[in-house]
């Protein structure tokens, strides 16, 4: 029982870290149809603008400054290079965000150097909230699912209740009427880009600091953040949260399981290449999980759980 | 012409001349990970390297004279692209090529060079293995072409053991490391030589997981946690490790941790006031340990190299070199099979001690030395790592006798 | 292109007659070894844009089949040293391409159900999957040393026991001819037509009675079957599959070959495989900046150059062809050329004194084209600022003088009632 709690509250944690991680993603794909490779990228300038930032004027302001930052940088790659790139088509457009994760990654080490940076949890932050069963809470961790969740409720209330919201909504689907109602409509969409950017910066502040901020932190959640994306449903904030919680405890969970998944396959097998599959355990497996559910929903369902647009 | 002239013409001659004679460098070719997200491992190591060979050749090289040079060769931490890169260093006339963070590349190093020396016998090349640490490469996959300077995973374990041995609090041992080669090793070796040593240890639990991708461990610190260990062996490096320490003393976890690699590349930083008494690790040396030759050693090198992160880690490269340019002398040759002859069971006296090059595998033996995680200028800290102000101390040396295990190496001898 | 049937196949016993001769040429086994790598990346090339520039359908996770037909090439391999099978090593990839078959229509079911996004995601999390399964079955794959032969299994036919880097050559420039003279054929097939037609207008495909998801699933198995033999051929070269053959870097690296070269033309992927295996191979030998310089130059062609170097020949070349729009336009081209010439020189030299600063710091000594410079890199900077605008400059006035140049040629054209010639028109992209 005390074992299933933890892990349910360990699960639910990892899954609101992962949805702050891919909220700007899905923004991004969900108003403008581009699947930015670069997010991950963005996410990496976040935490280490937040390390150089933080290391002269602290934690706070570093947190209030640099994912306008990011969205600064954003918006111009969109106005100087994603911009041109249109008119080539979606493929073009993905392939330039993946040619701009490359570069930005190069930058970084250029700026940083190739080893892992000490960006350090603030110290106000650094002391357990609360005890469950003898496991300790870092108050760190919740302060992270706090900023996760005030970022969806911020979003949606952009988004639905206010004017710009709106408009954008309408640049959405109805590009040429909104721009023949004398909206300036590829301005919109660079409003969009620099903020799905400026969530990413955002969370990189946040997460910089507790997952290490090194040259290979884009590497790393760069796929993680295209599965929940996908999963949840290209476009649906809603659903990537959901995914983002699904994946969050499904692998927790995961990782505690001794269970054999594939052990019908070793039968009276007792070597060689079927045999080790049949005794890898669920435990082994847990990080490749997203990607077997990701393919899973993509071929019974290619909107995704809770998707709006497919392409 | 006249008396003068003649001698002026002379010694003009013999100016040119002269240094065209001794002008051949000796080619260490150095194939390791120069570029992308790990590229600071490789970086880090050709700093090493070059600074030990500059020691050398300021004390006159080899041969009366010879410099050695260090050639770096971006393998990109690949087998498939260090292969390349070798064909890339045969090429240039390289005969010793030198390699260690990554036992896959170097497993396929020792196959493709066997295979190159077999099918040309006058390009052969030897390889010096600085740090890749899988038993297998001195024992199935020995050669007579490779030289391991790096105690093995086996060995090291020996040593961890023995601290845990001395240590009467340790009752419950709990394995984690990564999903790989090296990770099995250190989970196979852990659990034989506990059964040996302290039998009544009990192993609580294990777990392996992927490389690199699991960045929430806060799992794993509750499965460790319920198991009721007291203490944790691991032979996880970089990130893993890190998040790893993070996230048990996130939730609490009071444990001593034996490591292989915890003060390499950032996790020192990493690790913070929660290791301070708990976190060892197993090394052939490090700056905290009492010998006035390598501190003078090390003061030189922090001053060639003053930034933070470039660190001195690799003193077997200083033995291998050293090693290296002793048999070198010793043959009067660079020729790869005199010198290979020279290299095997040559006892070299170091300046932490002897260094033998076992005849049988091609295994160097040398000290090992415990060390615990503290504060600078508590519990033996002298230096900190890396600009920080963490550093292991406390050194307990094990002797070379104590590390050496017994191998399965058939080695094939070439005639000549 | 207006080259007749027969021109082709002159071009055809060209290239071959090229491959044949290029060793007495190149003297060390090092530089044989690139251009061996750069034909099985032809091979890999080709396969990847039989699904992107003939199917239309965008994969990341393309190394899937390649490194899965090594892994059963490599297996093969071993059992013929072994003894326990009998296989001649000339027909190996053969093995590999049967894999990469296998797999194609394993996973190709699956994968082909839509195009466009959903299979761009599918094949990445495949990719993923593949990827992390390798290593967790070292049993067959080996773990991260991956699965090594010895592809000298005896002496062979003629005393061809494929010991020295020549004989490998040889081998594969021969498969590397067959395969692709095969995918040219295939595109020319009804087949490849249909192909074509999925990838331009798929709901027109299917009011004509076709099944676009079998058409796709087609595609996909022929494509991934010579994925399979480029794989079975890098198991002969290399001696050696790991991991990183089904990786997401050797995914990403076949992409950006076949986008850099062209999708659009079958010269396309063949132009993109060479500049990139020498990017990867001879250049990141000299600068570890090689990263850099295959980010900008992929964002570059993105930018201003979607069609790929492919589509960039197609329009030079009709103007090479015809005198009367050469002498026109000559001048302001080969000024277009210093132009450039000098921006390259701008961006090599600002990038290497980039990363000189920030691994060295300002003072130490530059290294750069094979001397030294001790004062440190800043004056290097100058200089490349320098040139860049020297660049730029020439560059505008040398496109300036081509569009003035092409106004004159469409007068004298329109005077003497003769068709416009292609120079310039876009280029189509995938």
């Amino acid at each position: 029982m005390e074992f299933f709690l933890v892990s349910l509250l360990n699960g639910v944690s990892y899954g609101m870290l992962l949805f702050m991680l891919s909220s700007g993603l899905t923004l991004i794909f969900g108003m403008m149809g581009v699947l930015n490779f670069a997010h991950a990228s963005f996410y990496m300038l976040g935490a280490y603008f937040a390390y150089a930032v933080g290391s002269q004027l602290g934690f706070w302001p570093a947190l209030l400054m640099v994912p306008f930052l990011v969205g600064l940088i954003g918006a111009g790659v969109e106005r100087f290079g994603l911009r041109q790139v249109h008119r080539f088509g979606p493929v073009a457009e993905l392939l330039f965000t993946f040619g701009l994760a490359f570069m930005i990654e190069e930058l970084v080490h250029l700026a940083w150097g190739r080893s892992a940076v000490d960006y350090p949890i603030p110290a106000d932050l650094d002391f357990t909230l609360f005890t469950l069963f003898n496991t300790g809470f870092p108050a760190y961790r919740g302060f992270m699912m706090l900023v996760s969740a005030g970022m969806m409720v911020g979003v949606w209330l952009v988004l639905t209740r206010t004017r710009i919201g709106l408009v954008i909504q309408a640049a959405l689907t109805h590009p040429e009427m909104a721009e023949s109602l004398g909206h300036d409509v590829p301005r919109v969409f660079m409003l969009v880009f620099g903020g799905g950017c400026a969530l990413a910066g955002l969370a990189g502040v946040i997460g910089g600091n507790a997952f290490v901020t090194e040259p290979g932190m884009a590497a790393a959640v760069g796929s993680i953040v295209f599965v929940i994306v996908v999963v949840g449903g290209l476009g649906s904030l809603e659903g990537a949260l959901l995914a983002s919680l699904l994946i969050g405890v499904l692998q927790t969970f995961s990782v505690a399981s001794e269970w054999k998944p594939l052990a019908l396959l070793g039968g009276g097998v007792s070597s060689g290449v079927l045999a080790q599959a049949a005794g890898l355990k669920l435990s082994q497996m847990a990080p490749i999980l997203p990607y077997l559910l990701m393919v899973a929903v993509l071929i019974v369902r290619p909107k995704g759980l809770l998707g709006t647009r497919e392409d | 012409m006249n008396t003068t002239l003649k001698q002026l013409t002379l010694a003009v001659a013999l100016a040119v001349a002269a240094p065209l004679a001794l002008a051949q460098n000796v080619k260490i070719g150095y194939i390791e990970v120069l570029s992308g997200p790990l590229g600071n491992v490789g970086e880090l190591g050709k700093k090493n390297l070059e600074f030990v060979v500059e020691e050398i050749n300021a004390k006159g090289g080899v041969l009366g004279g010879r410099k050695l040079e260090v050639v770096p060769l971006d393998s990109k931490g690949s087998p498939q692209e260090a292969l390349v890169q070798l064909k890339s260093a045969i090429d240039q006339n390289i005969t010793f090529v030198t390699q260690g963070n990554s036992s896959a590349v170097a497993g396929a190093l020792i196959d493709a060079i066997a295979k190159h020396n077999e099918r040309n016998a006058d390009k052969r090349v030897v390889f010096f293995n600085f740090a890749a640490i899988d038993p297998d490469l001195t024992n199935s996959k020995c050669n007579f072409w490779h030289f391991r300077f790096d105690s093995h995973s086996e060995m090291k374990m020996a040593g961890l053991t023995d601290a845990i041995k001395a240590n009467p609090k340790a009752k419950k041992v709990y394995l984690i490391n990564q999903d790989y080669a090296h990770g099995h090793q250190v989970a196979k070796g852990a659990k034989e030589q506990l059964a040996a040593k302290r039998p009544d240890i009990q192993i609580v639990g294990e777990d392996l997981h992927p490389i690199g991708r699991v960045k929430d461990f806060a799992p794993y610190a509750a499965k460790i946690r319920a198991s009721g260990a007291d203490s944790v062996i691991t032979g996880n490096w970089g990130v893993d490790l890190t998040l790893l320490v993070r996230a048990a003393k996130d939730s609490g976890l009071d444990i001593d941790w034996y490591t292989y690699y915890a003060g390499a590349y950032g996790s020192a930083a990493a690790i913070g006031e929660g290791g301070i008494g708990q976190v060892k690790n197993i090394v052939e040396w490090n700056a905290n340990v009492p010998n006035p030759k390598m501190d003078a050693f090390y003061a030189a090198y922090k001053k060639k190299h003053p930034k933070p992160e470039d660190e001195f880690y690799y003193y077997r490269m200083k033995m291998m070199t050293n090693m290296l340019a002793t048999a070198i002398d010793q043959t009067r040759s660079v020729d790869p099979f005199k010198v290979a002859s020279a290299l095997e069971g040559m006892v070299y006296k170091g300046d932490l001690g002897e260094v033998t090059m076992r005849k049988d595998d091609h295994q160097s033996l040398q000290n090992l030395y415990v060390a615990t995680f503290n504060k600078v200028g508590a519990g033996g800290v002298r230096f900190g790592l890396e600009g920080t102000n963490f550093g292991f101390g406390s050194v307990k040396m094990i002797p070379a006798k104590d590390t050496a295990l017994p191998t399965t190496c058939n080695m094939q001898r070439p005639a000549k | 292109m207006h080259a007749t049937t027969q021109s082709r196949h002159w071009i055809w016993i060209a290239v071959a007659a090229g491959m044949l001769l290029l060793p007495l040429g190149l003297g060390s086994d090092f530089a044989l070894s690139v251009c061996t790598k750069i034909f099985i990346a032809i091979v890999f090339a080709l396969s990847y844009n039989l699904l992107l520039g003939q199917g239309g359908m965008l994969s990341f996770g393309h190394a899937v089949y390649s490194g899965l037909g090594g892994y059963f090439a490599i297996h093969a391999l071993a059992a013929i040293g072994a003894g326990s099978l009998s296989f001649p090593v000339t027909l190996l990839p053969l093995i590999g391409g049967l894999a990469g078959l296998a797999f194609g229509l394993l996973f190709g079911y699956v994968s082909t159900g839509r195009a466009g996004t959903p299979f761009a995601m599918i094949s990445l999390g495949l990719g993923e999957l593949v990827a992390a399964s390798v290593l967790m079955l070292p049993a067959f794959f080996g773990g991260e040393a991956g699965v090594a032969a010895n592809r000298v299994t005896g002496s062979g036919l003629f005393g061809i026991d494929y010991g020295s880097q020549r004989e490998v050559y040889y081998l594969v420039a021969a498969w590397t001819l067959a395969c692709a003279a095969l995918m040219y054929w295939l595109t020319h097939t009804p087949f490849g037509r249909m192909a074509n037609a999925v990838r331009d207008n798929a709901e027109r495909v299917g009011f004509i009675g076709y099944s676009t998801h079998l058409l796709r699933y087609q595609v996909l198995v022929v494509s991934a079957t010579f994925a399979g033999v480029a794989g079975g051929l890098a198991a002969i070269n290399n001696e050696i599959v790991s991991v990183e053959a089904v990786g997401a870097h050797a995914s990403g690296a076949v992409l950006l070959m076949v986008f850099i070269g062209g999708a659009g033309h079958f010269l396309g992927p063949v132009i993109g495989a060479v500049v990139v295996t020498l990017l990867q191979t001879v250049v990141s030998s000299y600068t570890h900046a090689w990263l850099f310089y295959f980010g900008l130059l992929f964002l570059v062609m993105v930018l201003f150059a979607p069609g790929g170097f492919a589509s960039l020949l197609a329009t030079l070349l009709p103007t090479l062809c015809s005198r009367r729009q050469l002498r026109l336009l000559a001048p302001g081209y080969l000024i277009g050329l210093g132009g450039l010439a000098l921006l390259l020189l701008a961006t090599v030299i600002g990038v290497e004194a980039g990363y000189h600063i920030a691994g060295h710091g300002m003072g130490a000594t530059f290294r750069l084209f094979g001397r030294s410079f001790d004062s440190g890199a800043l004056p290097a900077l100058a200089v490349a600022a320098a040139a860049l605008l020297g660049g730029i400059l020439i560059w505008r006035y040398a496109l300036d003088r081509t569009a003035d140049a092409r106004a004159v040629l469409g007068t004298q054209e329109l005077m003497h009632g003769r068709p416009h010639a292609a120079g310039n028109a876009k280029a189509e992209h995938a």
